[in-house]
């Protein structure tokens, strides 16, 4: 389990994020919805070291990783799917996957877990051969989902893992973060696409300028009329 | 018959000296490749290899000195970017690269402060000046161990980045760190293996092409550097294989300028070149098309 305590972080001179409090438990989707610039992101890239935090606590089950370097707490089973896909454009795709694997030693069950997110996504695992760059927006978020799967993650943050994509390729990476949350991948997802988001969650949190001003259940916040106002457009 | 007799001897001394700037341009160009930096101080690592191996063979048999001055120039690289570009990494680019020339120069005058100014005297390897003949040139062992070294060392060194782990990690890098740093790839590891291969491969070009010459002094690193340079951009800079094809054209076409008699003239041809590419294709030869990170 995941639990941030009170996290402070200033970036680029705003003080981007006022003291946010999350916990993403065993076995579950957690979502954080709110508007561009609200400081989602900043937060997974806080969490995973890229961002420096000026106050708070970070804690991943027992152990405090606050302070540890961004390697180390990919070492911890934590993976961030960044935003925007960032795939390896001159690696091949299996390149993009191994580099996924990088810390991981145990060639035997890496070549399984291959094999698994290739099944995963079996519209990727025909292009083994292709430059990343040569993928379609819809492959290149597949493989970069793949790609993070690759480090055996026990928690898995996607940052915005629908942004740019058509209806059908979107349901099938929303279909496959359920199939991987069945399988024991704790989730904590970054939408803008807050229905989508919300329909899967278990818990979701609403970020606005760097707080959190409302939780709960997904399934609550769709019927929420302030989230509809605000988030779903109704 | 006749044309191959006249030239062949200058196409062999541009091969041999072509292959010297191949292994100096690799470092400039692995170096650019993963921190967009123009590593000024690169050819003064180079002289100092040179210097270092003069009061070695005082002391030491030749394989030794050799290895020492490989070692010497790896530690010298590694300990530059970590003192001089490490902490400027976040800060613009023109910070770097100002701190880039500061090092080039620091290294320069010390050279003149340990040398007084005076040109050393580079050892003689016996083996290295032996004469060969190839057809009908009669030329020295380096001229023939040169390129011969250089196609060896850069093919391997075009494997470890294609197929080794640590390679992946290079490629990965030099296109995105923060991607990189998210798949648990320790980023200042990948750049300290760069500025090793870098300043290794500089130190066993700098035996070569010392071998050539009776002295050195705190210059002399400058204009093999700078030659070496030009050859990096030539290829396109980043590009390993660029670099190597840039540096072998720039070292037959310079020597085959000495052949007409033209020899004042032929560094001159090295920077018109510079000036040419630059102008008409500045991605190089091999060089990525959009050299800016997205």
């Amino acid at each position: 389990m995941l639990a941030i305590r009170d996290l402070n972080v200033h970036y680029g001179g705003i003080h981007a994020l006022r003291g946010i409090n999350i916990d993403v438990p065993d076995g579950k989707i957690i979502s954080l919805i709110g508007a561009n610039g609200a400081g989602k992101s900043t937060t997974l890239k806080s969490i995973m070291g890229l961002v420096p935090k000026t106050d708070g606590h970070v804690y991943w089950d027992d152990t405090e990783i606050t302070s540890f370097k961004t390697k180390d707490i990919v070492g911890e089973g934590i993976i961030l799917c960044p935003e925007g896909r960032r795939i390896f454009p001159d690696l091949t795709v299996d390149e993009n996957i191994a580099a996924g694997a990088y810390l991981r030693k145990d060639k035997a069950e890496i070549a399984r877990d291959r094999d698994w997110v290739y099944e995963l996504f079996p519209r990727i695992a025909e292009r083994t051969w292709q430059l990343g760059a040569t993928l379609s927006g819809g492959e290149q978020q597949m493989l970069a989902v793949a790609r993070a799967l690759m480090s055996k993650p026990k928690l898995l943050m996607l940052d915005e893992p629908s942004l740019g994509l058509a209806p059908l390729v979107i349901k099938d990476i929303f279909a496959v973060i359920q199939k991987i949350k069945a399988d024991g991948v704790n989730i904590l997802l970054i939408e803008q696409n807050a229905k989508a988001a919300l329909d899967i969650s278990d818990y979701a949190y609403v970020l606005e300028t760097g707080v959190i001003t409302m939780a709960g259940p997904g399934k609550a916040l769709l019927g929420d009329e302030r989230v509809q106002a605000a988030y779903l457009g109704e | 018959m006749g044309f191959i007799h006249t030239w062949l001897p200058y196409i062999l001394a541009g091969i041999a000296v072509g292959g010297q700037y191949a292994l100096i341009a690799i470092g400039y160009t692995m170096v650019y490749g993963i921190l967009r930096l123009i590593n000024f101080a690169h050819g003064d690592v180079f002289m100092w290899s040179g210097l270092i191996m003069v009061y070695l063979i005082t002391i030491l048999p030749l394989w030794a000195s050799v290895i020492l001055v490989i070692l010497f120039a790896i530690v010298l690289g590694t300990t530059i970017e970590k003192v001089a570009y490490r902490p400027l990494r976040s800060a613009p680019r023109m910070s770097i690269m100002i701190s880039a020339i500061g090092v080039s120069y620091l290294l320069q005058n010390f050279a003149l402060y340990i040398t007084g100014g005076l040109t050393k005297t580079y050892p003689t390897i016996a083996w290295l000046q032996k004469t060969v003949q190839i057809g009908s040139a009669t030329t020295k062992m380096v001229t023939v161990i040169t390129p011969i070294l250089t196609i060896v060392l850069v093919f391997l060194l075009v494997m470890l980045i294609k197929h080794t782990k640590i390679g992946m990690a290079m490629r990965a890098v030099s296109r995105d760190f923060e991607t990189s740093s998210l798949m648990g790839i320790d980023i200042n590891r990948v750049i300290t293996v760069t500025f090793v291969i870098g300043c290794g491969l500089a130190a066993i070009g700098s035996v070569l092409y010392f071998s050539n010459y009776t002295g050195i002094q705190p210059m002399s690193g400058a204009m093999p550097g700078l030659k070496a340079f030009v050859a990096a951009v030539f290829g396109g800079i980043g590009s390993v294989p660029g670099a190597v094809v840039g540096a072998f054209i720039i070292g037959v076409c310079e020597n085959i300028i000495k052949g007409t008699g033209w020899t004042t003239f032929s560094d001159a041809f090295t920077f018109v070149l510079l000036i040419v590419i630059l102008m008409v294709k500045p991605t190089g030869l091999f060089g990525e098309k959009n050299i800016d990170k997205v």
